[in-house]
């Protein structure tokens, strides 16, 4: 590998509006190395990436691209510097096919040719092991299928710079692995490779330097060959994990919720869930474990009643009068009359728990407007609510009658958890409540769910970081793609364990379909 | 009822109705697949149609004699001074919604008002000049030129008279349109503009210039509108500009959008179909005049359903670009 | 640095969306564009009339307030704006772009016109002015609905629909004054009833348009209070804000959709009914004037806010009636009022980005650093 940098960043600074997302950033890559950035979630990786791909501008701070100062003032400008971005959320053209998103944005001499961009297409797809259909659309294709177009789209313009946003997120483990040979025979071509992630094991298989953000900031850059889990841990997280997260054991649980061979479809026809069976118990929490796009989402809506669920059944047992509904095919707010004391935290926070615009008022609302048969809203007691969630939660913002909008990440999420708690819920679910948090506000967060827990809430947890599932729940479920792959006991499983029920079944689904 | 002279003759006047909606059409198509929803158009076929007249008049003024007009002159400044009167909208539009991000809806009704006013206003005030007692500006010995169809049309009977008997803006707004269709389906500009009305984000991050297209395709595609208030001042109404005489056809032209379902191809077979729609009354005998107000809303009860069938059939190819109406900003979080 | 920024060209400025404005910050930038506009609008009147600025501002406050029947007048054109205004509102802040009320508007005078005459002579004075009532918020709600149905059901893009709509009723409108006409082949309606005055809207004292104006502060009012502090009103912020929060706390997404839109569509049916009994007491194609249109800028220029739209309906109106005023003094087109109002309203839609955005220049950033 040649030492020479292919991009170097030099103190580089970056503001929302108060929040500093990026504080002074150093960073560099040289030719032919695969240099993996670091940090939790929140941490900043994916604006400094978007700042060398010229969809944000620094506000302060220096690029340089070998060797020289320049300027990316737009993704055009990041072209011209050979620099190619495989983004989180992938950034194609639904109405488009495969070879028209690749070729888009390209503007050489060559005639516009469709017929000889399918072949050159092809062949970097046959190169690199790709399969892809260049005539397929993109709103028919599947997520890996779409990451793909996105890989060979930055391969087919000749990029000399690579940069990976969580590129494994929403991968199998066989497909991971095709990536990272793909990346492995970049690197031989002298290719720069930038990968963000937040997996550890990934970053000492690929990468061969690592550069750590936390919370915006820099902190150091290591070889991966002298470096290890736990020094990378500590360097991400500022100390030695020991989560320390405190686990009663359940009290009395009872069951309270039972789910029969669930199956849904999406809007598109793709099985999301498929045939998904489990109970919560009472005083104890369920953590839901999976790769990003499991089902996880699909699993929880449907059981607060936002999704068309085409076979099993969902039982509900209440407590007080002891009779058991299913609530299938229900409305959430057929639900709700039904006397469920439903609580649910969605992973979308401002596009889906709370109306960002809107005040903490108007938010606490949201649950309890329809209250009473006046024609008008009553916001004395949700103002009252949100004083105490202020208060208690220790929420920063100027008031009540702050949009939720300009509050911070964890502010939201206190504002969010705060109000569907004091629903008094006897079912909690709660989809990724700690993403994006600081630590403090994670560990805020995990003690609510516990005091939930203690006072015989049913608690499902759907978490990312493996770690925290492990101390945090009471047993784990599994699932992937859409099936539950095994349900393990919280105090005895193992990450390796889990890792692997994560990822389990993937080859032989044809085969499983089949036989069902 | 239907017998072969009328049919030619119906053919005939749909297509000469249609001209103008169908230039309308292909503007506001280039304009919507860059995500602009222009609801302008109306006001800026007005301000093209009167740009168009004022250069003719001034040229015809400034003759000692109408017999000393020169044909291409008379062509030419009409046509340049319409390209550079609907290209001012269609900057104007771009600058308030494109590099001020104003909201589409608000801007292009604003323009639509301002772009009628304009053509109004300086309609009257030309009235006013010539002195004449007809609240009419005319324009003939220009129109000549614009009317002017092959000689030899005459002489080859239906086929002639169908195909060859109008005057060559007729043929242009074929051409555009046909071109249009070539540009957006064949080639990698279109590739380009067709991504940022689908996906401005996306287009931004493998290097297309959002604001850049935007401009472009609004501003010829405002051009491309102006000439159909052109075609209609000096062709259809063979050069009278008389206020409001115009009418609703801006809006036609945005309803030829949607039912030629973005393509500028099926807006030509659209057009003339529209062109139909809107005379067809004239051609059934024995309508009271008040039934052929009614056969008037066929344009838009036909295009209405199309909208309808459309959107229920879900067919992602038929559906108005998505980010149609919205503006976009980079740094948005 | 100097030698870096010889070397590279630096971006004199780039663009920052503002987290947050103060209220007056806001306003003062308003306040600033319509100053402008008011110069840009003197200097195109000076340029086609050669008149003196102040001379044509005078002509045109004499325009809007020269008289007492002016200022009636005035406050008649308000009032009618304004409730075409209110009309949309609600369907705007439920991100709804209902640019039909032009259509609706007709539709609910045209069914006003209907009961004028088929039950003028047949019913009491009471009991015929409940019939219109009825039928015009009907009609005006049925033109809404429409499109609502599609809208909720198939996601059918509504602004076109609506947009197709409004010359469906102006068609309709034709047709029926055709079938209508008095006398036959004059191609209009004529005052209607005039002899009776049956289904006139009564006037208090002497104002012709003083109950116009009433019922219109009402429903300004009440929709203030609708939208702010009714359950309806929340869940239109909650749909328009985000459907899938809405769906997430069991809102009704279609319900609340075809509600609105029916809110919407009566309201212009009443202002149909307030035009065509109220005030003019015929109907042709132009009875609404426009108003469905230029309602769309006053509503979206208030913020959605109907107290704030008590303001801008004034501004516009008030530019029309000082702009027909200098077109009369100093004999111009009528349309001139148009260009007038465009130019004023190019101003205001424009001054909405310096609101929401901020223009940064990187070197003064340096040198504050």
């Amino acid at each position: 590998m040649s030492n020479s940098p292919a991009i170097e960043l030099k103190g580089i600074t970056k503001r929302f509006g108060t929040v500093i997302a990026n504080k002074n950033v150093n960073l560099v890559v040289n030719k032919g190395e695969i240099l993996a950035v670091l940090g939790e979630n929140g941490s900043g990786k994916t604006t400094l990436m978007n700042m060398i791909s010229g969809i944000y501008y620094p506000d302060e701070g220096q690029i340089f691209v070998d060797g020289k100062e320049v300027l990316i003032r737009s993704p055009k400008d990041a072209f011209k510097y050979k620099i190619g971005m495989i983004h989180q959320h992938f950034k194609l053209v639904d109405v488009f096919n495969a070879t028209e998103n690749i070729v888009l944005g390209i503007k050489d001499k060559k005639k516009y040719n469709l017929k000889e961009a399918e072949k050159e297409v092809a062949e970097i797809t046959h190169k690199y092991g790709f399969e892809i259909d260049p005539k397929k659309k993109i709103y028919e294709m599947s997520v890996s299928e779409k990451q793909t177009v996105e890989i060979i789209k930055v391969l087919y313009r000749g990029a000399e710079i690579l940069i990976l946003d969580e590129p494994t997120a929403v991968l199998t483990p066989q497909e991971t692995e095709k990536l990272f040979n793909v990346l492995r025979r970049m690197r031989e071509d002298n290719k720069s490779i930038i990968i963000i992630t937040h997996k550890l094991h990934e970053v000492l298989e690929i990468s061969d330097r690592v550069t750590v953000l936390r919370k915006g900031e820099y902190i150091d850059t290591v070889n991966t060959k002298q470096t290890n889990e736990s020094e990378l841990t500590e360097m991400m997280v500022g100390k030695k994990v020991s989560l320390n997260i405190e686990r009663t054991e359940p009290k009395n649980p009872e069951d309270r919720l039972r789910v029969n061979g669930l199956s849904c479809k999406s809007s598109d026809g793709r099985q999301v869930l498929d045939n998904v069976s489990f109970t919560a118990r009472s005083g104890e929490i369920l953590g839901i474990a999976g790769i990003a796009g499991s089902g996880q989402r699909e699993l929880l809506e449907a059981i607060a009643g936002l999704q068309n669920i085409s076979s099993g059944e969902i039982l509900y047992n209440d407590p007080k009068k002891n009779e058991t509904v299913n609530l299938r095919d229900k409305t959430p707010v057929q639900i709700r009359d039904l006397g469920v004391r439903l609580s649910f935290v969605p992973e979308d926070r401002l596009g889906m728990g709370l109306v960002g615009s809107m005040d903490i008022t108007d938010n606490m609302m949201l649950r309890s407007y329809k209250k009473g048969h006046s024609f008008f809203v009553d916001r004395k007691k949700p103002k009252n609510l949100a004083e105490d969630i202020i208060k208690s939660l220790e929420v920063s913002t100027p008031g009540t009658s702050t949009p939720v909008r300009r509050l911070s990440g964890g502010n939201v999420q206190k504002v969010l958890v705060g109000r569907e708690i004091a629903l008094n819920p006897k079912l909690l679910m709660a989809a990724y409540p700690v993403r994006g948090l600081d630590i403090n506000s994670s560990y805020l967060i995990y003690n609510l769910l516990n005091k939930q827990k203690e006072n015989g809430v049913a608690v499902i947890f759907v978490g990312e970081d493996l770690d925290v599932l492990i101390e945090l729940c009471d047993r784990i479920m599994v699932i992937n793609s859409g099936r539950v792959t095994g349900i393990v006991d919280g105090r005895t499983a193992v990450k390796e364990e889990i890792g692997l029920l994560m990822t389990k079944n993937h080859e032989t689904e044809d085969d499983a379909n089949g036989k069902e | 009822m239907f017998n072969a002279v009328t049919l030619i003759t119906f053919l005939q006047r749909a297509i000469v109705q249609g001209i103008p909606i169908l230039y309308g059409s292909t503007g506001e198509i280039l304009t919507e697949k860059s995500g602009n929803l222009n609801l302008g158009i109306p006001g800026i076929m007005y301000v093209g149609g009167i740009s168009g007249v004022i250069g003719a008049f001034l040229y015809e003024e400034s003759l000692p004699s109408r017999d000393m007009i020169n044909p291409f002159l008379a062509v030419f400044i009409p046509m340049i001074c319409t390209v550079i009167g609907s290209m001012l909208m269609g900057l104007l539009y771009c600058f308030l919604t494109t590099t001020l991000r104003a909201n589409q809806n608000v801007t292009g009704l604003a323009m639509t008002t301002f772009g009628v006013g304009f053509g109004n206003f300086f309609g009257a005030s030309l009235v006013k000049l010539t002195g004449s007692d007809i609240p009419s500006v005319s324009l003939t010995a220009t129109s000549k030129f614009f009317k002017a169809s092959l000689p030899f049309a005459d002489n080859l009977g239906w086929f002639g008279k169908i195909f060859l008997s109008y005057g060559f803006m007729t043929y242009l707004a074929i051409i555009i349109a046909v071109i249009a269709a070539i540009f957006l389906k064949k080639t990698r500009g279109g590739l380009h503009l067709r991504a940022v009305g689908e996906n401005p984000a996306t287009a931004d991050a493998v290097g297309i210039s959002v604001e850049k297209s935007k401009y472009m395709a609004t501003c010829i595609g405002s051009i491309i509108a102006g000439m159909g208030g052109l075609y209609y001042v000096m062709d259809y109404a063979c050069g009278v500009w008389s206020n409001e005489g115009f009418g609703d056809r801006g809006w036609l032209a945005i309803a030829l959008v949607i039912f030629a379902l973005w393509k500028p191809d099926i807006g030509i077979l659209g057009s003339i179909l529209f062109g139909g729609l809107y005379i067809v009354y004239l051609f059934i005998p024995g309508l009271a005049l008040s039934t052929q107000e009614l056969f008037k809303m066929l344009p838009y009860i036909v295009t209405i359903i199309v909208l309808i069938v459309t959107s229920m059939r879900k067919k992602r190819e038929h559906q108005p670009p998505q980010s149609l109406g919205l503006s976009y900003f980079r740094e948005e979080r | 640095m100097a030698r870096n920024e010889n070397k590279v060209k630096e971006p004199l400025f780039h663009i920052v969306k503002r987290s947050s404005v103060k209220w007056y910050q806001a306003w003062g930038v308003r306040i600033a564009s319509i100053a402008a506009a008011l110069i840009v609008c003197a200097l195109v009147t000076m340029f086609l009339t050669g008149k003196d600025p102040l001379k044509v501002y005078e002509t045109m406050i004499n325009g809007a307030f020269g008289s007492e029947k002016r200022i009636w007048n005035l406050l008649q054109g308000i009032a009618m704006l304004l409730s075409v205004s209110l009309a949309v509102t609600p369907a705007f802040k439920m991100r709804f772009w209902n640019i039909g009320a032009e259509g609706q508007v007709l539709i609910g005078g045209l069914a006003t016109a209907a009961c004028m005459i088929y039950f003028g002579d047949k019913l009491p004075t009471w009991a015929l002015i409940i019939v219109m009532l009825v039928a015009s918020i009907a009609a005006g709600a049925i033109w809404a609905f429409i499109p609502a149905f599609f809208k909720a059901n198939w996601n059918t893009n509504e602004t076109l629909f609506t947009l197709m709509m409004n010359y469906v009723g102006i068609q309709l409108v034709s047709y029926f004054v055709t079938v209508w006409e008095v006398p036959k082949g004059s191609g209009q309606i004529g005052i209607i009833n005039q002899s009776t005055r049956a289904g006139w809207l009564p006037t208090i004292g002497d104002y012709d348009y003083l109950l116009n104006i009433i019922v219109v502060l009402v429903m300004t009012i009440g929709m203030y209070i609708y939208l702010r502090y009714s359950k309806h009103g929340y869940e239109i912020s909650v749909v328009g804000e985000s459907e899938n929060t809405a769906r997430y706390v069991g809102i009704n997404v279609k319900k609340v959709i075809i509600r609105t839109m029916l809110l919407s569509g009566a309201i212009c049916g009443i202002t149909g009914l307030l035009l065509v009994a109220g005030t003019n007491h015929t109907i042709t194609t132009s009875t609404a004037d426009g108003r469905g249109f230029t309602a769309i800028m006053v509503s979206w220029l208030a913020k959605f806010n109907p107290i704030m739209m008590i303001l801008t309906s004034f501004l516009l109106v008030f530019m029309q009636k000082g702009a027909n005023e200098i077109s009369t003094v100093y004999r111009i087109n009528q349309s001139f009022s148009d260009i007038i109002t465009g130019i004023i309203l190019f101003f205001i839609i424009g001054c909405e980005f310096f609101i929401n955005y901020r223009i940064v220049f990187r070197h003064k950033n340096k040198e504050e650093k």
